[in-house]
């Protein structure tokens, strides 16, 4: 059935379908329209599930975690401040191998305080043990949680589905919401976990010098996750007729310039991008989808026959530059083809970044000579 | 052993503690979970932060406990517990009781915003808190639960810690959650009856069990049990139930011993002055009052 709805409704109707069992989320500016909505879903008896009004966002995550531990489908939501203070329990999360699912909706880190879009919150978890996608649109908020209740339950780690805030969890636009019987088609219920089991009573998550080898497991599990993430997403295309892939490309295959973005700024970059060729300048756009696990090959692959790469982040790391503009250049490192990538931090603060600003990118992209430091997009007089 | 038939055994026989445990000899916590496991039985699910208790509990792959154990973050025990109980209760598995357990300084300072959560929210959990006033598992430094004049690595001599030990039973009291109980390690039957109590009713349960420690209050380990019934003989540690939030029991009768007899075992206490002793004197005979006021 088709629906206008926001992103964040996505989500909450896509953690309905997923029959979720346990539920415990803390509000914060711009998540809070998901926990309502799932308080009502429960409330109604529209999701058997129990709902917890936690006190914090640590304390969310911790019950997830242990409800997770039994057995129960778990799902929380959070943004940026709420993101950060879960951060212990989210490496608790993965080295307990737990298949929880969390939206984060992507909101600045204060301080100064800015309740708008910007990326850095969910990749400066980006070394927990999670995986990581980002979403451009409500339909794929929903198909994505989907997916990644298949995906955690599967490889035994938690994912983390990123929308970012307001431009993309406030924007309503007409999203397939399937039947519930071709979801449990897809999704059949949460293979049981007897862990905590009073018949036969053990002990989890205790003081081991397996500890290297817990970790080698996840880094192989994580390496698995590409594949097997490919694979859930090309079933999903044969029960819904939609897929997504680890990156999406847009006329990347003559591009003699492609820009490397991801979220939402990636529609502004095709628009963009069309215009340019008529023009007759040969531009692409490649977004990244999945952080974590990096698909560097994936990435690697349409980029090595540009000329130049140019990347947009919304994010940034202080003394470093563009997060995604230092994992594109060192995935490129593995493949020695010495394309040069310019680096431009746009949008911090769910600043607009405009079609304006993309084709500024692509000029000074395509005049200068040499890349230098990264370039910083829409600072206020 | 033979026991002569009449006589009442009021401790069950089945133990849930693997002998064999890594507490320090003497320890006090490990008698603590002794009891309340007998209380409590094998259909028990229990939650475990970092504390002492973690560590007697054994590393990867051991275990000294006979029922199921969740090693969980510092902040977050109670809120595992609840997780537990959600899970429990939406796969139909009603007849499991969920433990949490934690130390003083687990519940008193870095987990107390989360048992005030559950506490508040009345979730269906037991939470005890074994009490040896301090942080001991990392190696004896003060928590909110050292009393003063108490010496600890981080409150040294000459500056001992100058203020009281935290009520956390007044704060439990005030979320009115169906049971409170103080129970101490020196009166076994006591312990086991307030933790079968505990067990009959649904919603949040706390109990706070005074856990001497000979390693972090500097006495000789055969003391132990000998301390803890001097903590409730002196009104050191008045042990009572709390119903509702409202009623009030005493289960120890009026302070019988002089505060120096339990003071003067404990290298911890070297340094209390006249002063402090005074000042404990005070301390008990107004708890004393408060707690004989409201018992009726």
């Amino acid at each position: 059935m088709k629906k206008v709805i926001s992103a964040n409704q996505a989500v909450s109707y896509a953690v309905v379908a997923a029959k979720a069992q346990v539920i415990a989320a803390y509000p914060i500016t711009p998540q809070s329209s998901i926990v309502e909505m799932l308080a009502g879903f429960c409330a109604t008896g529209a999701l058997q599930a129990k709902f917890i009004n936690v006190e914090s966002e640590h304390s969310a995550m911790a019950a997830c975690i242990s409800a997770s531990v039994m057995g129960a489908r778990t799902f929380t939501a959070t943004s940026s401040q709420g993101l950060a203070l879960m951060h212990e329990l989210l490496h608790y999360a993965s080295g307990l191998r737990l298949p929880i699912v969390m939206a984060n909706v992507n909101r600045a880190l204060a301080s100064p305080f800015n309740l708008k879009a910007d990326l850095s919150d969910s990749l400066s978890q980006r070394d927990t043990g999670w995986l990581q996608f980002y979403c451009e649109s409500g339909q794929e908020v929903f198909d994505t949680i989907i997916q990644s209740y298949r995906i955690s339950e599967k490889l035994l780690l938690p994912v983390m589905v990123n929308l970012e805030g307001f431009i993309l969890s406030h924007t309503y636009e007409i999203v397939d919401l399937p039947e519930q019987s071709q979801v449990d088609l897809f999704l059949p219920p949460a293979p049981a976990r007897e862990c905590l089991d009073v018949d036969n009573p053990c002990m989890f998550g205790s003081t081991t010098d397996y500890y290297i080898n817990f970790r080698y497991k996840m880094h192989q599990d994580m390496e698995e996750a590409k594949t097997f993430c490919s694979e859930i997403d090309a079933e999903f295309k044969k029960v819904f007729g939609r897929d997504y892939g680890l990156v999406s490309t847009y006329l990347c295959e003559d591009a003699d310039l492609i820009l490397v973005t991801a979220g939402t700024i990636a529609g502004t970059c095709r628009v963009v991008a069309d215009r340019c060729r008529a023009r007759g300048m040969k531009v692409g756009v490649l977004r990244i989808r999945m952080v974590r696990p990096f698909p560097g090959k994936q990435i690697c692959e349409p980029l090595r026959k540009a000329k130049k790469v140019a990347v947009i982040d919304r994010d940034f790391s202080p003394g470093c530059g563009g997060i995604f503009a230092q994992e594109v250049k060192a995935s490129l490192q593995g493949i020695n083809c010495g394309l040069p990538v310019y680096e431009f931090i746009a949008g911090l603060g769910g600043k607009d970044v405009t079609d304006k600003d993309i084709e500024l990118i692509i000029e000074q992209t395509h005049n200068m000579p040499n890349r230098g430091e990264s370039t910083w997009i829409g600072l206020l007089k | 052993m033979d026991r002569p038939a009449q006589i009442k055994f009021p401790i069950p026989e089945e133990e849930l503690v693997y002998s064999g445990h890594t507490a320090c000899p003497g320890c006090g916590a490990a008698l603590a979970m002794k009891y309340v496991l007998k209380g409590l039985g094998p259909r028990t699910i229990i939650v475990i932060p970092p504390s002492c208790m973690g560590t007697i509990a054994a590393g990867f792959p051991f275990s000294s406990l006979k029922i199921p154990v969740l090693r969980i973050p510092f902040e977050s025990t109670a809120i595992s517990a609840s997780g537990i109980r959600a899970a429990l209760d939406v796969m139909g598995k009603e007849d499991i009781h969920v433990l949490a357990w934690a130390g003083d300084g687990g519940t008193f300072d870095i987990g107390l915003q989360a048992l005030s959560g559950a506490a508040e929210r009345n979730d269906n959990i037991i939470y005890v808190c074994y009490d040896n006033e301090g942080y001991m598992n990392t190696g004896i430094q003060r928590s909110s639960s050292t009393p003063a004049g108490a010496w600890t690595t981080t409150t040294p001599a000459p500056f001992v810690k100058d203020t009281p030990k935290k009520d956390i039973v007044r704060i439990m009291a005030a979320h009115n959650i169906p049971y409170i109980a103080t129970a101490s390690i020196g009166y076994p039957a006591d312990l086991i009856r307030k933790v079968k109590k505990a067990k009959e009713i649904g919603g949040t349960r706390f109990i706070l069990i005074f856990s001497p420690c000979p390693t972090g209050w500097r006495y000789s380990p055969e003391m132990t049990i000998r301390l803890a019934k001097l903590g409730t003989e002196t009104g050191i540690f008045p042990l009572y139930e709390i119903e509702n939030g409202e009623k009030y029991t005493l289960s120890s009768k009026r302070p019988e011993k002089p505060l120096r007899d339990y003071f003067a075992l404990q290298g911890r206490f070297r340094n209390l002055t006249k002063e402090n002793l005074q000042q404990f004197e005070e301390r008990v005979e107004k708890e004393r009052e408060y707690l004989k006021r409201l018992a009726g």
